[in-house]
């Protein structure tokens, strides 16, 4: 076979590899093995400074059980995760029926609901910060104004997860509206058109139609809301500026999981310990999401 | 490979060639009432509520922003403010713009690139385990790598990278949506009969994808590398954890200006602003192609 047969044959079978792999080397270099090295890291006493300390099999897995501050954080995770999101969804499909109707400015409204994505999660958690601020935040005064004692939104439990779950979902919710809105769009009108002719209400076109043809994107929406929101981070660290923002207020009172990885890692300098928390998350994420599929697919039309 | 935590089968529809779409207007499903865009004005006015109360703050002294009732209208000390920013040694502000800059660049070129390529493979080429490689894309965007924080810092290190702008960038140097965005962009708006004329006439694959497809890719391109501009701009975790302190992102920057001076909240809002401004604007001028972006890039089981 001559060389230029060669190369001929050679660009049509190797040539699609050659254009794919350049995306899963370096997704495999610094994506995939770091998850997974996290697995091995976490069986070992590993440090910032001494490397690797020695095989402790699952030492630090029987740790984070009686671990309550690890405990605490996951409690905090968890509970600004169901307020952020369960709110967020919900608003979104409503916004995204709104936005599915015949507007004028169409383009301007639909901008108008996706600026707060296009603002960093550091400015957004710098800007509610001080919103939320006891003595000279806005949000105090403006509950003043009805009567509502000011109140320390990020020294107890229960307002600083509603303060956080807030920045999350401002920043969220029109962009997953828009998301929504796609698949909106992408539903046969004839469904609505012969529902209509058989008298269904429009209730009754939303459970029936809408929500299972959703059902798909519903699906992945609710997935990346938990994949970003077990990782929570940015804002609860801003949302305590200072010298221990790490600690997530002075009680931990929203110190997440993510957080405490941290912590771990940079302060405590304990690789292996926090590679642990790292890796119980994944497992927790993964958990999750199979969860939320299992719900999600329980949706069905009722006929 | 993780499970894909998208169930299989919800996905397999994506693995079938897109329709070609046909622009036409919408037939609208309904007539908007009063009372929506009554519902619409509102939220925008939340959207932007945050931003506009970012104006008022970077505009004062400190001394209104502490008084009650609280500013409601942006005042006129804009200029001192951000200059104060910029003159404050602690912060490195203008250093720090120009490192975001070029992280922001160097992530979008690649991505851009890297993508085009592998969506291009994805939607024209036939090769064996296609689909499973599609899929392992679409896994991949599930995957949370954030969690993978504590060993991507040792091998920063043991690259002799730790602390660098590279160490910012080297993650982000691919992402699967931006595959998985113009493989779809491919399909639908590049016809086959374009590259099969470029194989009669002999041109190897990487010329058809260079002299061809890639001319013709040029809108997904634009949106593209204004989402990858904008999420790279916007990081924080990872430069927040990575970067040593005298190479900060402005949003590293931003986080050291609230966390050291967050009694001067005026110089903490001004630069807030400045680091919001420019992305902002950049939305104003494109924002229906990122709209289209968002909503062609919604994963459509």
């Amino acid at each position: 076979m001559h060389l230029r047969d060669r190369l001929a044959r050679f660009d049509i079978n190797g040539a699609p590899y050659v254009f794919i792999a350049p995306f899963f080397v370096l997704f495999g270099i610094f994506g995939l093995f770091p998850l997974g090295y996290t697995l091995w890291v976490s069986l070992h006493d590993w440090s910032l400074l001494g490397g690797n300390e020695g095989w402790v099999g699952f030492a630090n897995y029987t740790e984070l059980v009686g671990d309550e501050y690890f405990w605490n954080s996951l409690l905090n995770t968890f509970a600004i995760f169901v307020i952020a999101t369960v709110p967020q969804i919900l608003a979104a499909l409503a916004l995204a029926q709104v936005l599915n109707t015949s507007l004028r400015a169409l383009t301007f409204w639909r901008i108008g609901v996706i600026i707060p994505t296009a603002t960093s999660i550091a400015a957004v958690g710098i800007i509610f910060t001080m919103m939320f601020s006891r003595d000279f935040g806005i949000i105090n005064w403006l509950i003043g104004l009805v009567g509502v004692e000011p109140i320390a939104w990020n020294q107890e439990r229960l307002p600083s997860w509603l303060a956080i779950a807030t920045m999350v979902d401002w920043r969220w919710t029109g962009y997953n509206a828009l998301i929504l809105l796609a698949a909106l769009q992408a539903v046969p009108k004839e469904l609505y058109e012969s529902a209509r002719l058989d008298g269904a209400s429009a209730l009754r076109q939303f459970r029936s139609i809408t929500i299972p043809m959703l059902r798909p994107t519903l699906m992945f929406v609710v997935t990346v809301a938990t994949i970003g929101g077990i990782q929570l981070f940015t804002e609860p660290l801003l949302f305590n500026p200072g010298a221990n923002a790490i600690t997530g207020g002075d009680t931990r009172q929203f110190q997440t999981s993510a957080m405490y990885v941290v912590e771990q890692a940079f302060t405590g300098q304990r690789f292996g310990y926090a590679a642990t928390v790292a890796w119980i998350l994944f497992a927790i994420i993964v958990v999750v999401s199979l969860v939320n599929s299992l719900l999600v697919r329980r949706i069905r039309s009722v006929d | 490979m993780t499970t894909p935590l998208i169930p299989v089968d919800r996905i397999l529809p994506v693995l079938d060639e897109p329709e070609p779409v046909r622009r036409r207007r919408r037939r609208a499903l309904g007539k908007a009432s009063p009372l929506t865009y009554l519902v619409l004005t509102f939220v925008i006015l939340a959207s932007v509520a945050p931003l506009y109360y970012m104006v008022v703050m970077a505009s004062r002294p400190n001394s209104d922003i502490t008084s009650t009732p609280p500013p409601l209208t942006p005042g006129d000390q804009l200029g001192e403010n951000a200059t104060r920013v910029f003159a404050n040694p602690d912060v490195m502000f203008a250093q720090s713009l120009l490192n975001s800059l070029m992280v922001s660049l160097v992530a979008t070129i690649t991505v851009v690139t890297l993508s085009s390529l592998a969506g291009f493979a994805f939607a024209k080429l036939r090769f064996r385990g296609k689909n499973v490689f599609l899929l392992a894309v679409i896994g991949t965007m599930m995957v949370p790598v954030q969690l993978g924080l504590v060993p991507l810092y040792m091998l920063m290190g043991w690259l002799g990278l730790a602390g660098s702008l590279w160490s910012a960038v080297l993650p982000f140097l691919v992402t699967g949506f931006g595959v998985f965005f113009m493989r779809q962009y491919v399909s639908q708006a590049i016809p086959d009969e374009l590259i099969e004329a470029a194989r009669v006439d002999g041109a190897s694959t990487l010329r058809i994808f260079a002299q061809v497809v890639f001319p013709a890719m040029r809108p997904a391109v634009a949106v593209l590398g204004l989402l990858t501009f904008m999420e790279r701009w916007n990081d924080f975790m990872w430069p927040y954890l990575t970067l040593s302190p005298e190479n900060p992102t402005v949003q590293v920057a931003l986080s050291r200006l609230s966390g050291g001076y967050y009694t001067d909240q005026a110089l903490v809002m001004a630069g807030t602003l400045l680091a919001t401004v420019p992305l902002v604007l950049v939305f104003i001028l494109f924002g229906r192609r990122i709209v289209g972006g968002i909503m062609e890039g919604g994963l459509k089981g």
